[in-house]
């Protein structure tokens, strides 16, 4: 340990679940830098909740890899970031312990699920923070808050001590204010780890350039249509006219895929959610009583009285997908249709570099606005294709919009990671 | 269309507790979130893309895993070293 930063933020727009007042650092790139961690991710003798009922008072006995490496690092963990329940929720609405609030505008929702997260940058108590985006949950509070998200290629950055909620889909990624902070973050973070299954190789020393002389970025029309706010299509599309002054090229595209993505992506990440979350019964850890009824009595109960109503929605919409006589309809049907998308990312990059549009199709919502469950998920259409496929994706501010930040979202080709946030740098360095 | 009878046989199934009040709005949800769904009987495809991925296979290694009491250390009720849990019959 090199030395302790002490750590108390005046916390009004509940970013933090937990907060460490004296937070330890040690030496290297991170030396004494502080680093908010949501709170899905594991962190030995710092309670991780998930923001749910269900894990109040978990104390995990080990760091997560992606904690390990920022504790090699010298960062120093600053605390821990609200959510919504398991990552489940666009808007951290769904949190056990309270929405957060935008900074930015306290009657507007952060995004989600990692909104904690982008609050605690966005208002300036940590320079960096840690999220997971399983459908959009780094690059939507980032866009809404207006500070910069990557969601890293599927298998760069290792998932072990992340609480599983879809684990095909989700990636531990960045938070920054600047691409700069994001892209050390994400050196930091990024690499092999055998504990994860699914972990590539492939790490990550990059140092951001603005050179985008020559690039090609394809504008898929999805990303401009029906659904899309037109104010921010027309800051988004500013944004891009300026990569053009700055070298880039622009060519039309189309994600056909798309119109079946939301769907594909709903029914696979609430199958994998009733699998993954069958683990909670509160028994190994959690709210168990002692009980003398039986065993699904006992777990009905606990599980009822502790997961909030959306993470019982997905569990049963799970369940029942994958259930006998349906499954070929649902389930099956939905890894098709992912394929396909995986399929129309692949055509579109042989021709192109990256490709651009709005990360969100609004501006961030006002609290309690999206209380129907299926208009919150339409919310999730521009992000959710970048998980299917696998690909990286970051999210840069651009503008604003009824006086509300505009995130630019650039996708790259599998790993090609350095490159989608050349491009942010690129287009950060130009406005700033 | 799913039934409240559907919903309550799914809950049970998940083990998700829900509440007779509750069952009329799930029910609801339910049906307009599976209408949408309905948009994935058109699609078309064999479900195969390029992809450049193989399997990762290693030898299983008995390596130390944690120790019992941290093992134990979040486990609300424990007699004997292990984990009351309710019971099954």
């Amino acid at each position: 340990m090199a030395g302790e930063i002490a750590f108390s933020p005046s916390d009004t727009y509940n970013a933090f679940l937990t907060t460490c007042n004296k937070a330890p650092y040690g030496t290297g790139k991170l030396a004494g830098v502080a680093v908010a961690v949501k709170d899905n991710i594991s962190t030995k003798d710092i309670e991780t909740t998930c923001a749910s009922k269900i894990l109040k008072g978990y104390i995990p006995p080990y760091d997560a890899h992606v904690v390990g490496l920022l504790k090699s690092a010298g960062a120093a963990i600053a605390g821990k970031t609200n959510m919504d329940e398991f990552g489940m929720g666009t808007t951290t609405e769904n949190s056990a312990f309270g929405p957060t609030l935008n900074p930015c505008d306290t009657s507007r929702v952060p995004g989600g699920s990692s909104g904690g997260s982008a609050a605690a940058v966005a208002a300036g108590f940590v320079r960096m923070a840690l999220g997971s985006d399983t459908g959009g949950s780094i690059r939507c509070p980032a866009a809404f808050c207006g500070i910069v998200g990557l969601k890293p290629s599927y298998g760069r950055v290792s998932r072990y001590g992340l609480i599983a909620y879809s684990n095909s889909l989700e990636q531990i990624g960045p938070l920054g204010k600047t691409v700069t902070d994001v892209s050390t973050l994400m050196g930091v973070i990024a690499g092999h780890d055998r504990h994860d299954s699914t972990s590539q190789d492939k790490p990550y020393n990059h140092t951001p350039k603005a050179d985008i002389k020559g690039l090609k970025i394809g504008i898929p029309q999805e990303y401009f249509g029906k659904g899309v706010d037109p104010q921010v299509a027309a800051v988004v599309k500013k944004a891009i006219g300026r990569l053009e002054e700055l070298g880039a090229t622009t060519v039309p595209c189309s994600i056909p895929s798309m119109e079946y993505a939301l769907a594909a992506y709903y029914v696979t990440c609430t199958c994998e959610a009733s699998s993954n979350l069958a683990r909670f019964d509160g028994v190994r850890y959690g709210p168990a009583t002692d009980t003398k009824k039986s065993w699904h009595d006992a777990f009905q109960e606990v599980r009822g009285a502790s997961f909030g109503t959306e993470v019982r929605r997905r569990i049963m919409l799970g369940t029942f997908a994958l259930s006998s006589g349906y499954y070929g309809r649902y389930y099956a049907k939905a890894q098709v249709a992912r394929e396909n998308v995986r399929a129309d990312f692949n055509r579109i990059f042989k021709d192109v570099d990256v490709i651009a549009g709005p990360t969100m199709p609004t501006i961030a919502f006002r609290l309690k606005e999206k209380s129907d469950p299926l208009s919150m998920y339409l919310a999730d259409i521009l992000t959710v294709p970048a998980n299917l496929a696998g690909i990286p994706a970051i999210s840069v501010p651009c503008g604003k919009s009824e006086g509300m930040p505009v995130g630019l979202q650039i996708m790259g080709r599998m790993f090609a990671d350095e490159r989608v946030v050349d491009v942010a740098y690129a287009y950060e360095q130009a406005v700033s | 269309m799913v039934t409240e009878k559907d919903v309550q046989h799914i809950a049970e199934l998940a083990d998700v507790g829900i509440s007779p009040g509750e069952l009329g709005t799930f029910t609801h949800q339910f049906n307009a979130i599976l209408e949408y769904f309905d948009i994935l009987d058109r699609v078309e495809g064999t479900g195969q893309a390029e992809r450049d991925l193989y399997n990762v296979l290693r030898e299983d290694e008995i390596e130390p895993s944690l120790p019992q009491d941290d093992v134990l250390k979040n486990a609300p009720f424990k007699e004997d070293g292990f984990i009351k849990a309710p019971r099954v019959m």
